[in-house]
């Protein structure tokens, strides 16, 4: 169970943390781990707070519970950051990553002491300039998956611009803007502590 | 060679519908089962199967619509969940008297009330003593299995019961995990076609289905369904060892993981027995003889072979995901204990209601359990042998 990494996902109703999840978990299926990816169902509304987990390992997977001690955890809105305690059991050698334009001075007092790695993206600005639009799940997709190198880069991308042409065969003309969404997502997404 | 996928416990059961092709498939949304329908209607659609999608107005009228075309002569499914399995209660009972093989995936959800749309085993305790056969899944994958062997066992001419395959509401049915498949040809010449022994549109044998039967044949009629269901512990083999050929998955009425040389065992049914394997494992590797027994096979109920398989344990912990509200324990509780007594097994056995309304079941939780079993060696001594966890208690 040593090589079993697992994610948590925070986000609010709408903005695609569980479809995120779910990309994730099919993204590393096509790199042949064994994957888990489920949300955590609720009362479900526009921008109430959601969370969606992943498990991703190199043998099979036999654990059916929420995760309490993720590797990793990624908060899709830091407008949670004061309301969900995002960071509890989250492991210190593990890392959080946060869509987000605040600095490391401004989080930490956020963050309930934690020692470990924190990561931001600003996934507001990655999606307006390569989608005129704001989707955070795209972005923070390309985030996670560097932050935690499951995969590498170029395995990812190739991934998925397939995913994409199967998901969007209807229209094509948004593949092109996703691309770029991830592909400017991996570039941006920074270590600041 | 197998299709190496990913998928929920409800695509697959979808998927396992779209390779069975029954002749009909009536149904009524009901979360967390709505995807199955949902996703064979889109099959019904794109022409992969030809089947008849009835969009009933109840579950009452699923069953019943599948109880008509059962008894025509035609292959029929289900799925439901819940309350909607509360509502076709009347017509379950008419299912299997009738001997009507109709399969079903039921997704479990706590029944009502207080309303909650999230997991336990409530809703298929509710048809135990239905006449159903009753199959429960670990994951993804053997809720695909059970589903793609269920006509091989309904069916059987010395069976002829209804079936229902259970997995874990939004657990297992919502979770995206690897899986197996068969290729749809390899399926489809497993599952084979339908050839009732007797149906309403064979024109050369008039038939009448489902009539009075007062005092003079009502109680052999049971006697025959009792026995239908004694003889179908020997064919839900016989399918496995097929199945088995085919696919290399073995299956039985349970698995026991780890309990051959076990001094304490948890038995437990569904997704919870995934999270006990990695407990049993990480116990072993301290020393602790733990084991796990899973029922696959809830009915026929396997008392012989789960006292069997029991008779060498110092302390046995048995997990209820469903309330009796009884005063004194659980339903799988109550059937293994008996089952136990009844074949002379005298082991120290208790308890544990857990994960009612989706209470999640952690690993520690079942840690706790193998904890408590060590202490029951330890002292040979149960204080109270009906017991919770994962139960806020002591709270205001």
């Amino acid at each position: 169970m040593d090589n079993m990494i697992e994610i948590r996902w925070h986000g609010r109703g709408g903005q695609g943390a569980k479809t995120a999840s779910l990309l994730l978990a099919d993204a590393a299926f096509n790199t042949g781990k064994y994957i888990q990816g489920f949300p955590e169902y609720g009362p479900e509304r526009m921008g109430a707070p959601i969370t969606a987990y992943n498990r991703i390992s190199t043998s099979p997977i036999r654990i059916h519970s929420n995760i309490y001690e993720p590797d990793y955890v990624v908060v899709v809105d830091d407008s949670l950051l004061e309301s969900v305690p995002v960071t509890n059991g989250l492991k210190e050698t593990g890392a959080i990553l946060i869509n987000t334009t605040k600095t490391a001075e401004e989080l930490k007092p956020l963050l309930n002491g934690y020692k470990g790695k924190i990561y931001t993206i600003d996934a507001r600005k990655v999606s307006q300039e390569a989608l005129g639009k704001y989707f955070p799940n795209t972005p923070m997709l390309a985030a996670i998956v560097k932050v935690s190198n499951i995969m590498t880069e170029q395995e990812f991308l190739n991934d998925m611009k397939g995913s994409f042409q199967h998901k969007f065969a209807k229209k094509p003309e948004v593949i092109e803007g996703n691309m770029k969404a991830l592909e400017l997502a991996l570039k941006e997404v920074k270590l600041i502590n | 060679m197998s299709i190496r996928e990913r998928l929920s416990g409800n695509e697959a059961s979808a998927i396992a519908m779209k390779q069975i092709n029954p002749d009909v498939v009536a149904a009524f949304p009901i979360t967390p089962s709505t995807e199955i329908p949902q996703y064979f209607s889109t099959f019904v659609s794109n022409g992969k199967v030809d089947t008849e999608f009835i969009a009933v107005e109840s579950e009452h009228s699923a069953m019943s619509a599948c109880i008509g075309a059962e008894a025509a002569g035609a292959r029929a499914m289900t799925a439901t969940s819940s309350n909607g399995l509360a509502l076709m209660w009347e017509m379950i009972y008419i299912a299997s008297s009738c001997r009507l093989p109709i399969v079903m995936p039921l997704v479990n959800r706590t029944l009502s009330g207080p309303l909650n749309i999230h997991n336990d085993h409530s809703d298929a305790m509710g048809i135990r003593d239905a006449g159903w056969i009753m199959l429960f899944s670990e994951n993804n994958q053997e809720a695909y299995d059970n589903l793609i062997m269920a006509h091989r066992i309904a069916e059987h001419k010395e069976v002829c019961l209804p079936l229902a395959v259970c997995q874990d509401g939004f657990i297992t049915s919502h979770s995206i995990e690897n899986i197996e498949l068969i290729e749809d040809e390899k399926a489809k010449e497993f599952i084979g076609t339908y050839h009732p022994e007797h149906s309403l549109l064979n024109a050369k044998e008039p038939i009448a289905v489902g009539p009075m039967d007062l005092q003079a044949y009502y109680f052999e009629h049971k006697y025959q369904q009792a026995e239908a269901m004694r003889n179908a512990k020997k064919v839900i083999l016989e399918v496995a060892k097929d199945f088995e050929k085919l696919t290399g998955r073995k299956y039985g009425l349970l698995e026991e993981y780890k309990l051959a040389d076990a001094e304490i065992a948890i038995v437990c049914m569904n997704s919870t027995a995934g999270t006990t394997k990695d407990v049993v494992d990480s116990l072993r590797e301290q020393g602790i003889k733990a084991g796990l027994l899973k029922l696959r096979v809830f009915r026929p109920f396997p008392a012989e072979e789960i006292a069997k398989a029991l008779q060498n344990v110092k302390a046995v912990a048995v997990l209820d995901k469903a309330e009796s509200l009884n005063a004194c324990g659980g339903p799988l509780f109550t059937d293994v204990t008996s089952g136990m007594y009844v074949n002379h097994v005298k082991v120290p056995t208790v308890n544990y209601i857990y994960g009612l309304g989706g209470r999640d079941t952690t690993a520690k939780d079942i840690l706790g359990v193998y904890t408590d079993l060590q202490e029951i060696v330890k002292t040979g001594k149960v204080n109270n042998p009906y017991r919770y966890f994962g139960l806020k208690r002591g709270e205001k």
